[in-house]
């Protein structure tokens, strides 16, 4: 299925007086949330750079139904909100909106729980690699040698797959995204809002002041993420695993750009030595032979 | 008209609690274990998987979670319970006050339990009354029929005050203790308690944008906010009152509102207590009365909000021999809250019952008599 941008609806759900910074990732991603869901969605949002940049109460920079909830309570909240719904008879979507502390640390057991018991919620980890809101500090999304104002030089343990530890979950839908591919995003909105129980997508949404980088470079952070293969887009629809365009060509590794052009653009990474860039690379490797051959298997068992 | 039949039936206070539930017709349940609260939600699950009653039914990872849960379904509209206990209330506490900021109705039954450590499940105050100041209106039971009316109550109070509602119930003396009750007919509860009106205090509904909870440009709306939980808990005894009168009128049990009074006219002492062992200390009065001693009692039913104007009364008295079971650094909770209105001259706070330790009614009788007699020195004393 192919979406042409311009034929979305029009509709504006993130208004301007919102207070996100300039060239927030999580912002372009969350316009195409919008447009693809609409006026179906019920958000509920977890303390992160997404409770903030709503602008100031009682006035909202986001056209949309939003309920703020504790950091580790999102998943829960979602499952309340959807069997209430449910019950009441209310058509629509309970949607997690939430930063990648809040899902894949605090919030870990509630989002664990909801995969588990298959509650009818969509929940979207919008991955800035870090906890942003409280000013740049490791989350377990955080990549191995990046900086933060708590791993000043550089941290050192691998980023949790937490796509993958959802899919272990035996979830109908779990499926990864980056903003800098809005059709593919809101695709998989769009096909994760045809099915009933738990779906997760994890998007990759870059960072300026968290990154280092100037804001004018949002999409072209994103973008090198994945095509050097350090952001790997696949998708995971009822027992079936694939890789999505353009990752899908680049299982074949001499088709992905040099890892450099994509840490260049960060100030992040400027400490590292070549030697860590090679590990960086081999890391990065070790993870398409893995989801290659988990690719290949879930194929065969159909 | 056709008659309307009241049953009676012998239950612990969990499965009155559990019935209370099942006839308030909630939308969403969820269910976290720890004793003494697990035979709760237990019950509640078989009532829903033999189809008696219709509702969401989620068991969650946590208690906080629990809370999450219903509150989710709250904001969105449904009727919810959920249920805990001691540590699992504990673990709940930021989505307390959360719950409470956003004026979710949510009804909760709190089964009464120690805090460890050590690990022990016998009966103590200290849990329910660690949430008083989180903005929960905070009732306590005294028999299984009461904890049985005092839910039902709950849901109407929860949803005209929007203030969420705790429920407590001593562990084990009330919890896994059976005595007769009744259960008025299903259309006698449908009467006091009305279907929730969804779209308040506010419709979350899909293409509706509404947002809650985000910062405000303003720490004076914030500030307000507050001021106007403080002003529903004070709605909120009058609308316990009226419900009292209301709900005795229907089932013929009628409570006194804020508190119950026994004893009291004519009184030059009283007791000051909460929960099943008033009991205990109302046979201690009679027994006092007995022995020519004016004295009666006041049970508080509710410790949030507080009946401050209720104790208030007593000011004439020559002494008010306040029972914790409870114990903080600073004494008693309920002493101090006591003599917070009548000043410390007048009330002698006794600690007692704690950890659950067994204290009878011949336990009560002689504290009070060294109470009224003045030969406990400290105003404060844990036996
Ligand atoms: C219980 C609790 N602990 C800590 C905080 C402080 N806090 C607010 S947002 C945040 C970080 C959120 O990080 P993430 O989920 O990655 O979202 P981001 O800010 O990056 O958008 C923290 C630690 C909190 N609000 N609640
Ligand atoms: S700190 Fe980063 S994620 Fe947060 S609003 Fe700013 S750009 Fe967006």
């Amino acid at each position: 299925m192919s979406i042409r941008i311009d034929l979305l609806p029009k509709k504006k759900y993130i208004l301007p007086g919102n207070s996100a910074c300039a060239g927030c990732g999580m912002m372009i991603g969350w316009k195409i949330l919008g447009m693809a869901l609409g006026e179906d969605a019920v958000i509920s949002i977890p303390a992160s750079c997404a409770a903030v940049v709503q602008g100031l109460g009682p006035k909202s920079g986001i056209n949309m139904p939003i309920l703020n909830v504790p950091f580790a309570s999102a998943a829960s909240v979602a499952t309340g909100i959807s069997e209430a719904f449910k019950q009441l008879g209310v058509k629509g979507h309970s949607v997690v909106w939430a930063g990648d502390g809040g899902t894949a640390d605090i919030g870990f057991a509630a989002v664990s729980a909801a995969a588990e018991r298959n509650s009818d919620v969509l929940y979207i980890m919008y991955d800035n690699e870090a906890y942003m809101n409280t000013g740049i500090q490791r989350s377990s999304e955080t990549p191995k040698g990046a900086w933060t104002t708590t791993t000043p030089t550089g941290k050192k343990e691998s980023k949790k797959d937490i796509a993958l530890i959802l899919l272990a979950h035996d979830v109908p839908y779990v499926a990864t995204a980056n903003i800098a591919y809005p059709q593919d995003f809101y695709r998989k909105i769009k096909r994760a809002s045809e099915i009933r129980g738990f779906k997760f997508i994890h998007l990759f949404a870059p960072c300026p002041p968290g990154w280092l980088f100037d804001p004018s470079l949002t999409v072209e952070v994103a973008r090198k993420a994945v095509e050097t293969g350090a952001f790997i887009l696949w998708e995971y629809d009822h027992g079936e695993f694939k890789f999505n365009p353009p990752s899908s060509a680049l299982v074949d590794k001499s088709r992905r750009k040099p890892l450099i052009e994509y840490l260049k653009l960060q100030g992040r990474y400027a400490h590292l030595t070549e030697e860590q860039i090679k590990q960086m690379e081999e890391e990065i490797d070790r993870k398409w032979q893995f989801l290659l051959r988990f690719a290949q298997a879930t194929r065969r068992t159909q | 008209m056709r008659a309307l039949t009241t049953t009676k039936t012998a239950l612990t206070g969990n499965y009155a609690v559990a019935h209370a539930v099942k006839m308030a017709r909630p939308h969403v349940i969820s269910a976290y274990p720890i004793t003494p609260q697990t035979t709760i939600v237990e019950k509640l699950s078989e009532f829903i998987a033999k189809g008696e009653l219709k509702a969401s039914f989620i068991n969650v990872e946590s208690e906080f979670s629990a809370l999450a849960v219903v509150y989710g379904a709250a904001m969105a509209g449904a009727r919810a319970f959920t249920a805990t206990s001691s540590h699992g209330l504990f673990y709940m506490y930021e989505m307390l006050w959360w719950a409470a900021a956003s004026r979710a109705p949510i009804v909760m039954a709190v089964v009464t339990r120690t805090l460890g450590p050590p690990w022990n499940i016998h009966d103590e105050h200290n849990d329910i009354l660690a949430i008083r100041d989180s903005g929960w209106a905070v009732a306590m039971a005294s028999t299984v029929q009461e904890a049985f009316d005092l839910t039902v109550q709950a849901f109407r109070l929860a949803e005209s005050a929007y203030v969420p509602v705790a429920v407590g119930l001593d562990g084990f003396v009330l919890s896994h203790t059976v005595e007769t009750i009744e259960l008025p007919p299903q259309e006698v509860v449908d009467k006091f308690l009305p279907p929730r009106n969804p779209d308040l205090p506010l419709r979350l509904r899909p293409g509706e944008p509404i947002t809650m909870g985000n910062i405000p440009s303003d720490d004076r709306i914030h500030a307000e906010h507050l001021k106007n939980i403080y002003r529903a808990h004070q709605e909120a005894k009058r609308a316990i009152y009226s419900m009292d009168v209301e709900y005795g009128k229907l089932t013929g049990r009628e409570y006194g509102g804020m508190v119950e009074k026994y004893e009291l006219d004519g009184a030059k002492f009283a007791v000051v207590c909460m929960g099943a062992w008033c009991g205990d200390a109302k046979e201690a009065v009679r027994a006092l009365r007995r022995e020519g001693v004016p004295i009666g009692l006041m049970r508080l039913r509710f410790v949030r909000p507080f009946p401050d104007e209720e104790v208030e009364a007593l000011a004439g008295l020559d002494r008010v021999v306040v029972f914790d079971r409870d114990i903080t650094p600073a004494g008693g909770i309920l002493g101090r809250e006591v003599a917070s209105v009548l000043g410390r001259d007048k009330v002698t706070n006794v600690l007692a019952g704690l950890a659950g330790v067994d204290f009878k009614a011949e336990d009560f009788r002689k504290a009070i008599k060294h109470a009224i007699e003045r030969e406990y020195r400290d105003w404060i004393v844990a036996l």
